[in-house]
């Protein structure tokens, strides 16, 4: 007993001050891709969309859509660089297209009726729907002390029944995807729904497999969308903490 | 191993033309007779055709150090099962039935393993018809009849930040007779994917087959590309991708120990590691900036290359995790609330974990020494040798001790590897493929042995691409080690394997 105070001590108090205090991203951390690349990508693409997973087009100056991209270390498009900027939920689909002159869209809050039935406590039921666990590990660790989920009254809970919305990861499989449907119609309205990962936004990776319906989407209406593969913690808690209006 | 198998070490390449093709019966013994040597099945699959269906089985001998590949031509739609003697292939039977069409004869557990549709329409091994759905988990399944037994059902989902699976338990009152799982939820359909690849999306999919093993998928595929291309990678990205394999057994180990204490309901060590985890977690970040390393390997070395200043951080780093780690776990042993729930549960004995084949820490916990770092070295581990932890209770215990004892030898050799950093390139540029080769690679990844098995065709693109996760093996290790617990006992056992979905379902 006396040996685990004396760890709890020296562990320490361990959750960060986020969000009252910024937070340090690595530096070689990709996150929001830098407008003029997209322009100097265009001069330099050949053929349109060298990207594999049909992220970047060059038409109207150039588009990257941040909910097919993968965030590559080099990107095969062309030289499209990425910044550290972590804040990049959506609520909207569209609003993950990147075009130099846009501005980058942030998730906005919910209507005023839902925020005030969640803004307090807001229950999620995760699904794994064909995701590699990393977006479920990087979810997960929202809940641990260093992140602290519980503090803004967001929780993972067991039953659908129990939710206020789901939370989905992968590209929906073949084999997942009356799973999904249950689980969707199980959760009492109303309801929300969040595609964390850019599979469960458009099939990352494995978009347009015969066995995958790219992303969540295509079956249910989506609320939340959190590109990254996989999305920081930091860009996920971002997202929560817009909708709810707890950051601006 | 006798003259039928064609011997190769892990990592090379050789020419298809250059192992013979025997016939059945003398494929069929030679795999009984080497297994009887104490041989190993690391892979073993066809290549799916509308008529014959070349088999390929590939076995490690590490008494030898060196692996050995059979092949075999089934001209038939049946072929005979060798699961009753052998049970560690049954799963690799079933597998093969189901990509390829091949019925296997008097498999005792011959069902599916993925639920999904064959390579080749219609070449289906249960008559199932092309256009129509198949259901996942709908199947025949081990049942235990007898007054007051009955069975619980649980999945495809579960309570909880976890993938999709069902289980289900033959139970007496709270004693588990038996589990039997049945996978394929998470299937993406990645081999078939794979076929006359590779593609541009290819590397991206290897470091997905198992999100949380990147970087051990993602270096068993270089490993088969720079084979066949003969590349030759410099030492400096081979300490660099033996630093970031070490970082994701690290932060996973202790992602694990943390949820093991969580699960026998004590608290500080279960706090502790769960943050301590993504302490290793943003030090693979430093290396690639992704917290998994997306983004680090490719073909022919590393993206990115360590500078002076990001060494010195992450040496900074690695002392301040490994006083935090050793506080939060060294409170477990102490525990006895903590070691009463740990130990004598979920035994796997010796006999059982060698008939299996099980690998990584589930078969070093039941006193098997093998680790693919040690037995078929490869990359930075042909030079530096790393000990290999092993336990013989066989235990949820023995599991646990195991990823501690580990998760140590993994940080003194990231410390050892990043004050010795050698110079010279990251990177070398990757060529094109060889056609008409054979490579074999394996890694060793948190959870265990990974093999990637290539053989291109006449242009050097892949005729069929085959991947082994460790769970693959190791998912039947967790139903034996359920047999004779309470089922309560489940959580447990599960979390001290800690298999993958994703990588069995691919």
């Amino acid at each position: 007993m006396l040996s685990a105070l004396i760890a709890r001590i020296k562990q320490g108090h361990r959750t960060m001050p986020y969000p009252a205090e910024p937070l340090q991203m690595p530096e070689r951390f990709r996150g929001y891709p830098v407008i003029s690349s997209l322009e100097r990508a265009v001069e330099r693409v050949e053929e349109p969309s060298l990207c594999p997973y049909g992220a970047f087009t060059s038409d109207n100056g150039g588009c990257l859509d941040m909910g097919k991209c993968l965030f590559c270390a080099e990107c095969p498009a062309g030289k499209i660089e990425f910044t550290t900027e972590y804040r990049l939920a959506v609520t909207q689909r569209n609003h993950l297209m990147v075009q130099p002159g846009s501005e980058q869209h942030h998730a906005q809050p919910l209507p005023p009726d839902l925020r005030r039935m969640f803004g307090r406590s807001l229950k999620f039921r995760m699904l794994s729907a064909g995701g590699c666990n990393a977006c479920e590990a990087d979810t997960n660790v929202l809940s641990t002390i260093g992140w602290d989920l519980g503090r803004f009254g967001i929780q993972f809970v067991a039953s659908p029944r129990h939710a206020d919305g789901l939370w989905v990861t992968g590209p929906v499989t073949e084999n997942m995807h009356q799973a999904l449907l249950t689980t969707y119609e199980a959760i009492p309205d109303p309801k929300i729904v969040v595609a964390c990962g850019a599979c469960a936004i458009n099939g990352g990776p494995y978009i347009d497999s015969p066995q995958v319906y790219n992303g969540a989407d295509s079956l249910i209406p989506v609320d939340l969308y959190i590109p990254g593969c996989p999305p920081h913690p930091a860009t996920i808690l971002d997202g929560l903490l817009r909708i709810l209006d707890k950051i601006r | 191993m006798n003259s039928s198998f064609h011997t190769l070490y892990n990592g090379s390449a050789i020419p298809l033309t250059d192992i013979d093709q025997v016939d059945s019966s003398q494929f069929l013994q030679s795999i009984l007779d080497a297994i009887d040597r104490g041989c190993r099945i690391v892979s073993y699959f066809g290549i799916p055709g509308p008529t014959t269906i070349p088999l390929v089985c590939v076995l490690a001998d590490k008494s030898e150090g060196r692996l050995g590949v059979i092949r075999t031509a089934a001209e038939e739609d049946h072929f005979p099962s060798l699961a009753t003697p052998c049970p560690q292939i049954q799963l690799f039977e079933r597998e093969i039935a189901e990509q390829c069409g091949l019925i296997f004869e008097d498999h005792p557990w011959f069902k599916p393993v993925r639920f999904h549709h064959p390579f080749i329409p219609g070449r289906d091994a249960w008559k199932r018809p092309p256009g129509e759905p198949i259901q996942p988990g709908v199947m025949d399944y081990f049942q235990v009849e007898g007054d007051e037994v009955h069975e619980v059902a649980v999945g495809p989902v579960h309570a909880g930040i976890i993938e999709p699976g069902h289980f289900r338990f033959q139970c007496h009152g709270e004693e588990v007779f038996h589990l039997e799982v049945s996978l394929g939820y998470q299937h993406r359909g990645i081999e078939a994917g794979l076929l006359g690849g590779p593609y541009p999306r290819t590397l991206q999919q290897m470091e997905t087959v198992a999100g949380d093993t990147t970087i051990g998928h993602g270096q068993a595929y270089c490993m088969v590309t720079e084979a066949l291309s003969g590349l030759r990678v410099s030492p400096r990205a081979e300490v660099l991708r033996g630093i970031a394999l070490e970082l994701e057994r690290l932060a996973n180990h202790t992602g694990d120990l943390g949820a093991i204490a969580g699960d026998t309901g004590y608290l500080p060590t279960s706090s502790f590691c769960g943050r301590i985890r993504g302490d290793f977690l943003n030090m693979t970040a430093v290396l690639c900036g992704s917290r998994f390393g997306r983004g680090l390997l490719t073909p022919g070395g590393t993206v990115f290359d360590l500078l002076v200043d990001q060494r010195d951080e992450l040496l900074t780093r690695l002392a301040e995790a490994r006083r935090d780690l050793t506080g939060a776990v060294e409170l477990l042993w102490n525990a006895p609330s903590v070691m009463g729930r740990l130990e004598g549960i979920g035994t796997v004995s010796n006999e059982i974990a060698l008939e299996l084949g099980l690998v990584g820490p589930a078969a070093r916990a039941s006193g098997i020494k093998r680790d693919v770092r040690h037995d078929y070295p490869f990359g930075i581990f042909r030079m530096s040798q790393l000990p290999v932890a092993s336990s013989y209770h066989g235990d949820v215990c023995a599991r646990t001790m195991i990823r501690w004892q580990e998760a140590q030898k993994s940080m003194d050799f990231i410390e050892e590897q990043l004050r010795q950093l050698p110079l010279g390139n990251h990177r070398v540029k990757s060529s094109t493929l060889a056609a008409g080769q054979l490579v074999v690679a394996l890694t060793e990844g948190w959870r265990g042995e990974i093999c990637h098995v290539a053989i291109t065709d006449d242009l050097g693109r892949f005729a069929r691409y085959k991947i082994v996760d460790p769970s693959f093996h190791n998912w039947q290790g967790v139903a034996m080690s359920l047999r004779g617990q309470q089922i309560s006992d489940f959580p447990l056992c599960n979390k001290s394997f800690n298999l993958s979905y994703c990588g069995f379902d691919m």
